[in-house]
């Protein structure tokens, strides 16, 4: 996030798109829900109607993977009207003219045949949003999560940086991380380009620093593959080893009887993790790791706050921090990586990481911190590009063009479907699903479908279906709603007995090769009569 | 330059905009205050907060009393803590209040303000109607009979959180928490946050789950980050170290949630001492996996890991590091990929 969490409450606008936040961040939407009681303007723009909408001013139904030319349509409405922020274009950015071309291609009345938004209220929507103080991006992985994800992300950024909506309070491009550390797994340097705190790996410079500082020679200067790169290599034999910590990989990758194939083709393949789980019996090594709750150390959140992560329970007897079992490794391997605890591991890191330098485990125990935090005395970054400066000198816009989703429907699959997380339960439910009464609250997965698709199926709510792809299939009851458009179906992955990811398809952003779990084509039948009633299942519908 | 009030015989300087009861906590002088919260604001509604200003008629609530330059506060003269002791009487004979066996028990508002007045047996008794307990819901008890309908849960609902479930359904005697209109909390839409049950400041909204594992004053308490999305919410959990289970888990009051979380949060505490844990390291033999101690596992993966790199080369080698482990152990896995196998095929669940 560009911004922090609690500056929404004080947003004059905040533009939701493709994040179901009420279940998938809820304390995020405590903060949007008060602003629009304040009275802020809450554009919700989802496949998806959203519990959110409750509270939101405006409810944009937009077709699934039609972004791009949802957004050009409004950047083109934006400037035609005048309402972009020339003081800032002519200040901050690098090449303002050419965004102003590029939007040419977006005619609203275009935007809007592909996105299936009307018109008249794609004018409204580019009005209330030129027309603001200010205004907040909120996005999550309705954007990502797709194979144009990456430009999916920089259409938001252009239409920010249009309407000068960065480096101020209550205002910027806000992603909303899925995960308790994902941002900091990014920040530590778990990419295959970049070493911690965003040194490359191809920078000469970066690799010299690590080598001196880690007491190593030789260090690879060439970027690593992407984790569906290296899955896929498994099965030419160009990835023989894997070692996984914490990744259900077969119940969380797309297409999971691809993945399986793609284990089980590894000469060794290590995993680390708490829970036996669906990815567990394709390992040839099983290590039992601490637990959140046994373990010191530190997550990241999304709004670049590191905060202490504290042992408070005693791990089972066998089990050993992910850290000890690499040290030892490394003893065998002949490498001492001076791993003796958790807090040594971070002062490792921290003395390389100009924007962990400031951030002790002593400091932490007064307050979380904001990176970038430099030194010791530094207070931290609420937000960054303070006064639209840029890390990078200008802002710079980047030409995007709407593309059709890798999969779309035919007369075989006639039905869109879409993934994503259910308020009860998180990925694959190996946490949730361990503790007392989350299962209770919702008991077992159920494909949402509009009645519209459901009823001429002959399909009504408890029913058991059948839901197929060109990858899978899976049964379940389905849970007949109006939440999703006409067309549109919705499952999430938490249930190993009936996965999102049976289904879904393995194409992939070409930049970041994040897969496009929001949509492919499925048909789903009818395969008996409800036995139970659905009663008490539906809490989250809120019709 | 600040302004300045007489606090008990005292010179304070205040910032405007503050309450009496703000500058008075400020000071270190405690007054009793049960609708009062700093989230959910002034409610002027419990009348336990009563202070005596000189040259006003009456005793205002101090909770929503805005202090002013030159006032003369009295905030514990004979004729306030009579007004406090009644009000604190009336809320005890009006419930069913029994310290024995509450939850909140060493943490209750109530009981601090009946102790802090000196109150052993309520005054009086009232025979009002029977209030329900709805314990129909996973994770929240509501015990109506323990509720003085101070209404700081309802604020927190539809103010803090802004879940908008609970409310105040009937009137007079009949007066009560509802959630809707008047069902019970499981047929409801309430989403089970808990942020009620915190800002409760009796026994009237407590966590199921932890009753009976322990009284408060005998937990340990741990500071910790929540274990789910990437929000963050700081939190306290209360365990019983002897039995090595977290009891409960409540939201700090600092950022990003200010005391708030989710369900999962505040409820998907037990999963580390779940039975379904791997509690040995297995390796493949024959095809099964098969325990072997800790000496075995690894020296058979760093002599796997060391030959078939030698064989193919380093970047046969790849790790995932994951968003849900820490960032020391994201680090490790990325040193130890880089510096001891000497790839960069280091990658983690970000893209997906």
């Amino acid at each position: 996030m560009t911004n922090s969490i609690q500056e929404l409450q004080d947003a004059d606008l905040v533009f939701v798109i493709g994040s179901n936040m009420t279940e998938a961040h809820p304390i995020v939407s405590y903060y949007v829900k008060r602003a629009a009681k304040k009275g802020a303007t809450v554009i919700v723009n989802d496949p998806r109607r959203t519990d959110l909408c409750r509270w939101a001013s405006h409810y944009v139904q937009l077709a699934s993977g039609s972004d791009i030319a949802y957004i050009n349509g409004l950047i083109n409405e934006i400037f035609k009207n005048g309402w972009a922020d020339e003081e800032f274009l002519k200040e901050h950015t690098e090449n303002p003219d050419e965004i102003r071309a590029w939007v040419q291609d977006y005619p609203v009345e275009r935007a809007s045949e592909i996105c299936g938004v009307p018109v008249e209220q794609m004018k409204e929507i580019a009005r209330l949003l030129g027309t603001s103080k200010s205004a907040s991006v909120c996005y999550t992985l309705g954007i990502t999560e797709h194979i144009c994800g990456t430009d999916n992300v920089k259409t938001l950024a252009n239409l920010q940086m249009v309407l000068g909506n960065l480096g101020k309070r209550s205002a910027g491009l806000n992603p909303l991380r899925g995960q308790n550390n994902v941002q900091g797994a990014c920040d530590m340097g778990a990419l295959p380009n970049v070493f911690h705190n965003y040194q490359s790996v191809t920078d000469p410079n970066a690799v010299a620093k690590m080598e001196q500082a880690w007491g190593v020679s030789g260090l690879s200067d060439r970027a690593g593959y992407k984790m569906p790169t290296m899955l896929r290599k498994a099965r030419d034999g160009g990835t023989k080893i894997l070692y996984c910590i914490g990744d259900n990989t077969v119940q969380s990758e797309p297409n999971i009887a691809h993945t399986i194939k793609e284990l089980e083709a590894l000469e060794l393949f290590i995993v680390v993790d708490i829970f036996p789980n669906l990815t567990t019996p394709y390992a040839h090594v099983v290590f039992p790791d601490y637990s959140w709750g046994e373990e010191e150390g530190t997550f990241t959140n999304t709004e670049r706050r590191v905060n202490r992560v504290r042992a408070a329970l005693k791990a089972p007897g066998g089990a050993r921090p992910s850290w000890w079992v690499l040290q030892e490794l490394g003893k065998r391997l002949g490498f001492d990586l001076g791993f003796t605890s958790a807090k040594a591991v971070y002062e490792d890191m921290r003395r390389t990481a100009t924007s962990y330098a400031g951030i002790t485990y002593e400091r932490l125990d007064v307050a979380g911190l904001q990176w970038p935090c430099p030194t010791l005395e530094h207070p931290g970054t609420r937000f960054l590009h303070k006064d639209g400066n840029f890390s990078r000198g200008k802002g710079l816009f980047s030409k995007t063009d709407w593309v059709p989703p890798a999969e779309v429907v035919d007369e075989e699959y006639p039905l869109v479907l879409s993934t994503g997380r259910r308020l009860w339960h998180y990925h694959t439910g190996t946490q949730t699903r361990n503790s007392v009464g989350l299962e209770t609250l919702f008991p077992e997965e159920l494909i949402e479908m509009n009645p519209a698709d459901a009823e001429p199926l002959g399909i009504k709510s408890g029913d058991m279906v059948r839901a197929t792809s060109r990858r899978g299939e899976v049964m379940l009851r389905a849970w007949v709603n109006e939440r999703s458009n006409p067309g549109l179906c919705w499952m999430a992955f938490h249930f190993a007995e009936a996965c999102g990811n049976q289904l879904t398809i393995d194409a992939f952003d070409p930049v970041t090769e994040t897969a496009e779990y929001k949509v492919c084509a499925i048909r789903v039948e009818k395969v008996a009569d409800a036995e139970v009633p659905m009663k008490g299942l539906c809490r989250q519908a809120r019709p | 330059m600040s302004d300045c009030l007489i606090l008990d015989g005292e010179a304070v300087t205040f910032q405007p905009g503050q309450t009496v009861l703000e500058v008075a906590r400020q000071n270190g002088i405690k007054i009793p205050a049960l609708c009062y919260h700093r989230k959910t604001g002034p409610a002027g509604r419990c009348r336990v907060c009563v202070v005596e200003v000189e040259g006003q008629a009456g005793l205002p609530t101090s909770c929503n009393l805005m202090a002013k330059d030159g006032m003369v506060v009295h905030t514990c003269t004979e004729r306030v803590l009579e007004v406090r002791r009644s009000v604190v009487n009336l809320m005890l004979a009006n419930g069913e209040h029994n310290c024995i066996s509450c939850e909140q028990n060493g943490r209750c508002e109530l009981q601090d303000a009946a102790y802090q007045l000196g109150i052993e047996i309520p005054a009086f008794t009232i025979t009002g109607p029977k209030a329900e307990i709805d314990d129909s819901s996973e994770m929240v008890v509501l015990d109506r009979r323990k509720c003085i309908q101070c209404g700081r849960c309802i604020a927190a609902c539809n103010n803090v959180v802004v879940n908008e479930v609970l409310g105040m359904g009937q009137r007079g005697f009949e007066s009560k928490i509802v959630c809707d209109l008047d069902r019970p909390m499981a047929d409801s839409t309430c989403v089970q946050c808990g942020e009620c049950v915190q800002i409760c400041p009796v026994g009237a909204l407590i966590e199921k789950k932890a009753v009976g594992k322990g009284r408060s004053w005998e937990m340990d308490t741990v500071d910790t980050t929540c274990p789910y999305c990437g929000v963050g919410c700081q939190m306290t959990l209360h365990v019983d170290t002897d039995a090595n289970r977290i009891v409960r888990v409540t939201g700090r009051e600092v950022e990003p949630n200010d005391g708030m979380l989710c369900v999962k949060g505040r409820f998907g505490y037990e999963f580390p001492s779940s039975p379904n844990r791997l509690t040995q390291p297995l390796i493949r033999k024959n095809g099964e996996l098969e325990p072997v101690s800790w000496e075995e596992a690894l020296d058979f993966t760093a002599e796997r890991i060391a030959k078939i790199v030698k064989e193919h080369g380093p970047d046969v080698f790849s790790a995932f590091g994951s968003g849900r482990i820490t960032n020391e152990n994201n680090y490790a896995i990325a040193k130890f990929t880089r510096a001891v196998i000497k790839t960069n095929n280091v990658d983690h669940c970000a893209r997906t």
